[in-house]
């Protein structure tokens, strides 16, 4: 029954913390740069008036351009469920393990470069197409980072993985440094931030993930970016389960959870702020350039799969 | 210091010359390359001084000290002098692209791991897992000589083989006797010089440093 509880704070708190934690990435970034913010709260304005705008549906959109937003924010929230966010007492973690999860986000992703080619402008379908190659590049990767992590706590579930490395302290390990460092090399590629793509930009050519999206308007378009919002959370959230999962409560620990909050925030205010320190250090990199980019991370995480094998 | 601490730092660094080498075997500008050749020095010497510490061989102090100047510092300088002296500028270039090099260099480091997994099972010193590391950076150093054109590049690969050999020595036996050591540093710093002078007269017959232009040297056609 607690783990119910669990698992609905858990789901609640993703979906009512992402969009300030966006609004933090954004105010951490324009005060680096010198500029006004638009403040913490302006996610949350801006999802409020896309709820309230009408949608502008092309008269050829399919069932499947309409049913893409509902199925994007679905699996993100599933994918909400699994990962030890706040405590890693969570039923439905049995449900799916990590190699689930990648899977949901794959599922998000074939359906969006479906909803981008749907209507049949050049730019979706344009955006459609880089997207699979940048996933294609960085699916790989992210499963052997993850894999990395698993054979040392030799379980592929998040839950149980933050649990082996938060009870062995602190592990310094070769293979969990690469592994870390793949990882954060896919968690900016798989949430299109710079250097792989400018989440701000309004130039169509350069436009990754931005460009398959051009079409959807009011509540899909809201429900998209929410979605998106929730998937850069759940992704710091992530590399916290497999890498520091100090003060995520414990199973049968409900007194634990407003410490977890307390340290998730914590977290969260950190990792945004290394998210804009190597946003503002690096530019967008050319396309073509990026198979280097995720051929660097898959090395690095293969290395820290070899590291184990060898080193350990 | 205990043995466990000592083996993990063994294991970091271990991993960080191996990640010197792939970052060599990436990178393109001839700068950032004689970088990464000092750092792969630095990581070297200290790993053993670290393995002087714990075996108590005092002549690996010597060598340690040796790496330091000699591949830190002597080497990449007449590197950096030559490269500013034959004014290359240009991005090397690569007979096969850089992923599948790095592709390929991970299948070397899974070779590696089997062909020395016997013996390091004979081994009973705690810097044995690194051999298979050793080797990987000599094979990787290999690579780099293979798969590069400039001639430039192919030494520091070379150096990059010698780098691997040298810490393969620390980790299979804890270091050559020290009078081999010396014999191959003072090789290295010797064959450098040669480089250097062979690579003004390359340079002046051929106006490049390319080595795809040394076809040109073939009697007949």
């Amino acid at each position: 029954m607690e783990g119910i509880v669990v698992e609905i704070l858990q789901v609640t708190v993703l979906i009512a913390l992402a969009p300030l934690f966006a609004g933090w990435v954004k105010m951490v970034k324009c005060r680096l740069q010198g500029r006004t913010s638009p403040g913490l709260l302006q996610p949350y304005r801006d999802l409020k008036k896309l709820f309230s705008k009408d949608i502008v549906l092309a008269e050829n959109a399919s069932w499947i351009f309409r049913f893409t937003p509902y199925l994007v924010f679905g699996t993100v929230i599933i994918a909400g469920a699994v990962v030890p966010i706040l405590s890693t007492d969570l039923p439905l973690s049995l449900t799916a393990d990590v190699i689930v999860l990648v899977g949901l986000f794959a599922i998000a992703r074939f359906f969006t470069a479906l909803a981008g080619m749907d209507i049949g402008t050049a730019f979706g379908g344009m955006g459609s197409s880089r997207e699979m190659m940048v996933a294609s590049l960085a699916e790989p990767a992210m499963l052997m980072a993850i894999f990395t992590v698993s054979l040392l706590c030799k379980s592929t579930s998040l839950t149980r993985i933050a649990e082996v490395i938060s009870s062995a302290g602190f592990i310094a390990k070769p293979s969990l440094a690469f592994a870390f460092l793949a990882f954060v090399l896919i968690a900016i590629a798989e949430n299109g931030r710079i250097p792989v793509d400018n989440p701000a930009t309004h130039l169509e050519l350069t436009m990754l993930h931005e460009a398959m999206i051009l079409e959807y308007s009011g509540r899909h378009l809201a429900l998209i970016e929410w979605a998106g919002m929730m998937k850069l959370f759940l992704f710091m959230a992530i590399g916290s389960a497999l890498f520091f999962p100090f003060g995520i409560a414990a199973t049968d620990n409900i007194a634990g959870i407003p410490a977890a909050l307390l340290f998730l925030v914590l977290k969260l205010g950190a990792a945004g702020v290394a998210l804009v320190l190597i946003e503002t250090g690096l530019a967008k990199m050319r396309l073509f350039r990026l198979t280097e980019f995720l051929g660097g991370a898959f090395l690095m995480a293969t290395l820290g799969m070899l590291s184990f094998f060898i080193l350990e | 210091m205990d043995l466990q601490t000592v083996s993990q730092i063994n294991g970091f660094l271990a991993a960080f010359v191996l990640l010197t080498a792939f970052g060599m075997l990436a990178q393109k500008r001839i700068y950032s390359l004689i970088h990464l050749f000092a750092w792969q020095g630095f990581f070297l010497s200290v790993n053993t001084a670290i393995v002087a510490y714990v075996a108590g061989k005092h002549h690996l102090y010597i060598s340690s000290v040796m790496t330091l100047s000699l591949k830190v510092i002597v080497l990449p300088y007449i590197l950096h002098i030559l490269v500013v002296k034959l004014k290359i500028r240009k991005e090397a270039e690569t007979l096969v692209n850089i992923p599948a090099t790095m592709l390929i260099g991970i299948a070397l480091v899974i070779f590696s791991y089997y062909l020395t997994a016997p013996v390091t099972e004979l081994s009973s010193l705690i810097t044995r897992s690194t051999i298979a590391v050793a080797l990987a950076v000599v094979m990787i150093g290999m690579l780099m000589m293979i798969t590069r054109k400039h001639a430039v590049t192919q030494i520091i690969g070379f150096l990059a083989m010698e780098n691997g050999l040298f810490f393969a020595a620390t980790s299979a036996t804890y270091g050559m006797p020290l009078v081999v050591e010396l014999g191959v540093a003072l090789d290295v710093l010797i064959a450098a010089f040669i480089f250097g002078i062979f690579f003004f007269h390359i340079h002046t017959t051929f106006d490049s440093l390319d080595v795809e232009q040394m076809t040109r040297l073939k009697e007949g056609d």
